[in-house]
């Protein structure tokens, strides 16, 4: 049995971002990919960016195993794309979200550069 | 302007029409002069040191920043196709102009293509080949429309 997810690009642009932007974690560019690569753990980071997930209650949502799951929120904790709390019994999972939104500056600014570049370009047009 | 974004490919590519005949729209590729009216970011405007608009030609510039420093960049060109489109590498220099050894070069791809009534589409696609070069580029000399860009992410997220 398959499990079929996808993001949408604007959710896989942020995680991109969220994987340029951080200075401080380039060498963390290929774990990122690797993690990115699975579709059950693109969907564990669409889920947890929605709402914080216990990793039972993302057990339940995919065809596999708890420790199977737990397998790829690992994966996905090291690339730092998630970050995990303890709660009593249950472990939460959540996106992380001061990442994402230093993604969100960066992928404004090339596009802010672009536009600027084409006002540019009318203006000049416009001289004649 | 329209933007689509290719994140697992590293590439970005932005279309914009132009109320301007395509030998017209060319001429802002062609001419160094003009080309450095548009290619810095507002607070760094660029000086084109170098231009040598031909295949495999060499081209030096640096963009001088609000206080007083400088980002110097070249390119290389690879295809040139007159009046059609232009593939150039754009990558960061070192003081002496020299493309940076640690850095490696985006591929810049220029379409152009005339439209009804005298006008002209220009699609600019940008392939970086690492997260972290796309980073470099990003920070380099773009502090302008930074609390613009902040309040549209609030607005996003």
């Amino acid at each position: 049995m398959t499990h079929e997810v996808s993001l949408t690009p604007r959710d896989a642009l942020i995680i991109y971002n969220h994987m340029v932007v951080d200075s401080r974690h380039r060498n963390r560019t290929d774990e990122v990919f690797h993690a990115l690569a699975d579709a059950t753990r693109r969907s564990i980071v669409e889920k947890t960016f929605q709402r914080d997930y216990s990793v039972s209650e993302l057990a339940r949502l995919y065809p596999m195993s708890f420790a199977a799951v737990q397998k790829h929120v690992a994966v996905l904790e090291r690339a730092e794309l998630v970050t995990k709390r303890r709660h009593g019994r249950e472990q939460y999972v959540r996106s992380n979200l001061a990442a994402i939104r230093r993604a969100e500056k960066f992928l404004q600014r090339y596009e802010e550069l672009w536009r600027d570049r084409f006002d540019a370009m009318n203006e000049i047009l416009g001289e004649e | 302007m329209s933007v689509t974004k290719d994140p697992t490919a590293f590439t970005m590519k932005f279309v914009a029409e132009f109320d301007a005949t395509l030998e017209r729209v060319w001429q802002l590729w062609e001419d160094p002069r003009q080309l450095e009216r548009w290619w810095g970011p507002p607070t760094y405007p660029a000086t084109v040191t170098r231009y040598d608009f031909t295949p495999g030609g060499d081209v030096s510039y640096y963009m001088s920043g609000p206080s007083g420093d400088l980002s110097r960049g070249w390119w290389r060109f690879v295809t040139i196709e007159p009046l059609h489109g232009i593939e150039f590498e754009n990558g960061i220099a070192d003081e002496t102009g020299a493309p940076h050894p640690s850095m490696p070069a985006m591929i810049v791809r220029v379409v152009l293509s005339e439209q009804m009534s005298r006008r002209t589409r220009m699609s600019v696609e940008s392939v970086f080949p690492s997260a972290e070069v796309m980073e470099r580029f990003l920070t380099m000399g773009m502090e302008e429309g930074m609390s613009l860009a902040i309040g549209q992410i609030d607005e996003l997220l």
